[in-house]
């Protein structure tokens, strides 16, 4: 692992990468630390103010200080991407696992299953979901949680289907190895690969999910602060001051910047060395 | 039109890797004199991929040549551009793999593929599809015409391997290169092939570079035989005496090693022990003395050169005097 | 002596068409047998070599001695107990007891263990976790002449030759009574064949394991089997002690089979060959009689219409055939 970030940080696009991911999660943790202001607390006198030294981004309509915002909606951002994809691969790589190694027909009704999700189109399914249960930042990463597990799913599947006929399998399975052990020890670490990289092309995708959602009011609940939430009431404000859609685009530009090449250059240092040359 | 079809002068070939320079071969010597058919022996390591690759002009990327010569036809096929190559690969020079699958493409029907390889000559597709029949029953493909819309999986590990060879011979190459054909084939089998081999050599008049570790098979089928390790030439002769009277000490272990010339059972079966050195870091003197059970001095210090033993018998070995 | 391993009149089955496949198509059995009534035994300390072609069905019956395939028909039975299609938590206590190599020796190591783990899996998959698991490895390495710091290593780090040994030092972790080897030495130089086949050798001189091992390469039959089977389309052509087999073949596929072996002789001609005509039947249409005699070259009366017997021709040596040729 530690060869692996080395490598990474030696790749010039890796390492701008690395460091704008770095740069988003320690200061969405540290926002506590790092926000001058209390990003709720409301200034009605200072409201719609262009960047100062006193208030780094400006304020928006309501006199919050938008660089606070920005810090603590890093926060929310952090969670929905986290929790969401976590909760995403863990159920599709063991339902992956599952359909992969298991008998045909498990493999069908569990393929069956992801289809059935696949034919929703994401944005429809929010907007249903949330009719149903309301906005709040649980339904968005329920949502998430839902539309990418399918996608996590096949992947490992396929992968789990190759590794099946590898005569490792057959000879663990010959020595009496249980099920849950085969999976677990010598199936999985040999199907992560390509996900580790999905997953983190994911992450841009989930927060800007996220943040859409928001902005449409369907997502997280004012007045916690969004980058999605921030961008809906800049909408609003555009002719005023257009510093409140700066705020808001500025960190999921950066944070989409920063995963997309830290993806693809994880992409790039986990394929060329598993193929061999002389 | 010289006596040789292929003749190779002192070729070097390295790879550039993260270790710093492979040399994977070294100064190699070879001669395929015209109608003839010349094996290659070596093991694991020995440079016959590299040999292979070099002759029809596909090295790596990271490969380069800091010497030598291959004239094949009266040019040196190190000094001709890729197109030019590309003249020559398939109709002067052919080459058929371990795995047929390698030649055969899955997805095109048999018919389909030998027709397209005849894309150069300026023929209708009735009178290509005609040599491709022909060519399939010289072969042995039984009912030819009707196989033609047949996809590769649809036959044998036989008879994919001898329809390769079909597709190899089709343009009537002067050299044909034959890298294990037959390593991945049982024995019953590996006889037809060779026999096949043997028939079509002599009608078709084309020579063979015959790649194998199978010292039965080249005893067979050459009349020539080239021993490799670890990238260089140690040993070069007629088959007989290579078999008859094997002088470098690694051909004459590695006839004693293999299991079909030891007529007695044995529950200890020779082996030699070691390893081939590392090509990135090679050591000094001869390559084959970390392994030599009749090393002397000059092992370790000196790389023997070329002695001439018998007639158009060379060794490479101090031991040896000419 | 005592029979570690009896196999009686063995069928293993595979079905090439679903039910729904078979009706509509109307084909009446949508089965191929890829083993047909093979009998055989191997007895304690002893090699048992079973020879045959790609499709002749030795890596099946190899899968299925290993519990690995169910059995249609037959039975085995190992150390006088009937293990022929349990349940996995019955297999258990065979399988403790019965190890196997494999064909591809980098392939059947799981790549992200390390050595020392790989070799000490069967301790930790049969709960013996009271075992000094490190001392182990370092025993088991010792056996087969690997350098103790091999623990640390990684599967695609070995050579060939290395990974083999792996392969057996794995093998022997539980003190197998058998050891099932497929192509212990395909993909080897000649060079280093010798040193796997030497190393099965004095393994099964010192610890008296039984082995079943699997080829195609009748060279090294001689040197390492006590007993051998020939096998054609799922069955034993013909079986016997060794020696028997290599001096008298008796049926005409081991007589294909022993000149098929090209000498390193530049003397010894190609034209002294007994050259099969044509391919392997498939095993959808198996002929009728005598399945070998579509590419007999001795074929005689009544071939091609009953199916020959099991004759004895020696001591322990017997034969399909109608006319068993003359030594």
């Amino acid at each position: 692992m530690k060869d692996l970030i080395k490598r990474i940080a030696s790749d010039p696009l890796g390492l701008l990468g690395l460091c704008l991911v770095s740069l988003m999660v320690v200061s969405a943790l540290g926002a506590a630390l790092f926000a001058p202001y209390d990003p709720i607390a409301l200034n009605i006198m200072d409201r719609l103010q262009g960047p100062s030294s006193s208030h780094l981004l400006g304020t928006d309509q309501l006199g919050r200080d938008l660089f606070s915002r920005v810090l603590y909606g890093g926060q929310v951002a952090l969670k929905v991407a986290l929790v969401s994809i976590g909760a995403a691969l863990t159920i599709g790589i063991m339902l992956g696992m599952i359909a992969g190694f298991g008998p045909a027909w498990l493999d069908n009704g569990i393929m069956l299953f992801f289809d059935t999700i696949r034919s929703f189109p994401t944005v429809m399914f929010a907007l249903a979901t949330v009719a149903l249960v309301g906005p709040s930042l649980g339904t968005v990463i329920v949502v998430i949680v839902v539309t990418s597990i399918p996608t996590y799913g096949r992947v490992v599947r396929t992968q789990t289907l190759i590794i099946k006929s590898n005569e490792f399998i057959k000879a663990e399975m010959v020595m009496g190895a249980s099920l849950p052990r085969i999976l677990s020890i010598h199936v999985l670490p040999n199907v992560v690969g390509p996900l580790l990289i999905l997953a983190s092309m994911d992450i841009p995708t989930v927060i800007a999910l996220e943040a859409g959602l928001s902005f449409l009011g369907m997502g997280v609940k004012p007045p916690t602060p969004s980058w999605g939430s921030i961008l809906n009431d800049g909408y609003t404000l555009i002719r005023n001051t257009p510093w409140p859609i700066i705020a808001g685009s500025i960190p999921l530009i950066l944070v989409t910047l920063g995963f997309t090449f830290l993806g693809e250059s994880l992409r790039d240092q986990l394929d060329p060395k598993l193929r061999k040359s002389i | 039109m010289s006596e040789n079809v292929l003749t190779i002068r002192d070729l070097s070939i390295d790879y550039q890797t993260d270790r710093g320079v492979l040399k994977a071969m070294r100064h190699v010597n070879l001669d395929i004199p015209r109608g003839s058919i010349v094996g290659v022996v070596g093991e694991s390591g020995c440079g016959k991929s590299t040999l292979i690759s070099s002759i029809i002009r596909l090295l790596a990327p990271n490969a380069n040549v800091p010497n030598g010569s291959i004239e094949f036809e009266d040019q040196d096929l190190l000094k001709l551009s890729q197109d030019q190559m590309r003249a020559i690969r398939g109709t002067k020079l052919s080459i058929i793999f371990q795995d047929p699958m390698s030649t055969l493409n899955p997805v095109l029907s048999i018919g389909r593929q030998m027709i397209d390889i005849q894309y150069r000559d300026k023929k209708t597709t009735s009178q290509k599809k005609q040599r491709s029949i022909d060519m399939l029953a010289k072969v042995g493909i039984p009912d030819p015409e009707s196989r033609l819309n047949q996809f590769p999986h649809e036959f044998s590990g036989g008879m994919q391997q001898r329809i390769s060879i079909a597709m190899a011979l089709q343009a009537e190459p002067a050299l044909l290169i034959a890298d294990e054909p037959t390593t991945a084939l049982d024995a019953t089998l590996e006889v037809q092939i060779i026999h096949l081999l043997k028939e079509l050599q002599t009608t078709m008049d084309c020579s063979i570079l015959f790649i194998s570790h199978h010292l039965g098979v080249i005893a067979e089928l050459c009349q020539h035989v080239i021993v490799m390790y670890a990238g260089e030439v140690v040993e070069q002769g007629s088959t007989r005496e290579i078999f008859n009277h094997p002088t470098h000490p690694y051909t004459a272990k590695l006839l004693e090693c293999d299991p079909a010339s030891i007529s007695e059972k044995s529950r200890s079966l020779p082996t030699i022990p070691g390893e081939i050195p590392d090509l990135v870091d090679l050591p000094v003197g001869c390559v084959f003395k970390n392994r030599c059970d009749r090393s002397v001095e000059a092992c370790d210090t000196v790389t023997p050169g070329w002695t001439e033993f018998g007639e158009h018998h060379f060794v490479s070995c101090h031991l040896v005097k000419s | 002596m005592s029979t570690v391993l009896a196999v009686k009149d063995l069928r293993v089955r595979f079905r090439i068409a679903s039910p729904l496949q078979a009706t509509l198509n109307q084909i009446e059995d949508p089965f191929i047998d890829a083993v047909r009534q093979v009998s055989f035994d191997i007895q304690h300390g002893e090699t048992f070599t079973l020879v045959g072609e790609s499709g002749s069905g030795k890596s099946t019956l190899a899968l299925a001695v290993a519990g690995l395939l169910d059995t249609a028909e037959g039975k085995i039975e190992f150390l006088g107990e009937d293990v022929t299609n349990m349940t996995p938590q019955e297999m258990m206590a065979y399988r403790k007891q019965i190890s196997f190599m494999w064909q591809n020796p980098v392939g059947s190591l799981s790549p992200r263990l390390s050595i020392g783990s790989l070799i000490t899996e069967a301790y930790k998959i049969h709960g013996l976790k009271d075992r000094d698991l490190k001392a182990e490895a370092h025993r088991l390495l010792k056996l087969v002449g690997l350098p103790t710091h091999f623990t640390g290593r990684y599967p695609h780090q070995l050579s060939g030759g290395q990974a083999r040994r792996v392969g057996v030092a794995r093998a022997l972790a539980l003190d197998p009574k058998l050891i099932i080897a497929d192509e212990p030495t395909a993909g080897l130089d000649v060079s280093v064949q010798g040193e796997i086949l030497n190393l099965l050798n004095r393994l099964q001189d010192e610890l008296g394991v039984s082995m079943f091992v699997i080829t195609h390469n009748l060279n090294i039959v001689r040197h390492i089997s006590n007993r051998t089977a020939i096998m054609y389309l799922g069955r034993f052509a013909e079986q016997g002690p060794t020696d028997d087999i290599f001096a008298n073949p008796r049926h005409p596929y081991t007589l294909a089979l022993l000149s098929a072996n090209p000498e390193p002789d530049p003397e010894s001609s190609i034209e002294d060959r007994i050259e099969l005509k044509g391919e392997v039947p498939s095993l959808m249409n198996r002929p009728i009689g005598c399945e070998f005699h579509t590419r007999c070259p001795f074929i005689g009366k009544h071939c091609d219409t009953d199916f020959p017997p099991v004759q004895k021709v020696g001591e322990a040596h017997s034969l399909t055939c109608h006319y068993p040729r003359q030594p």
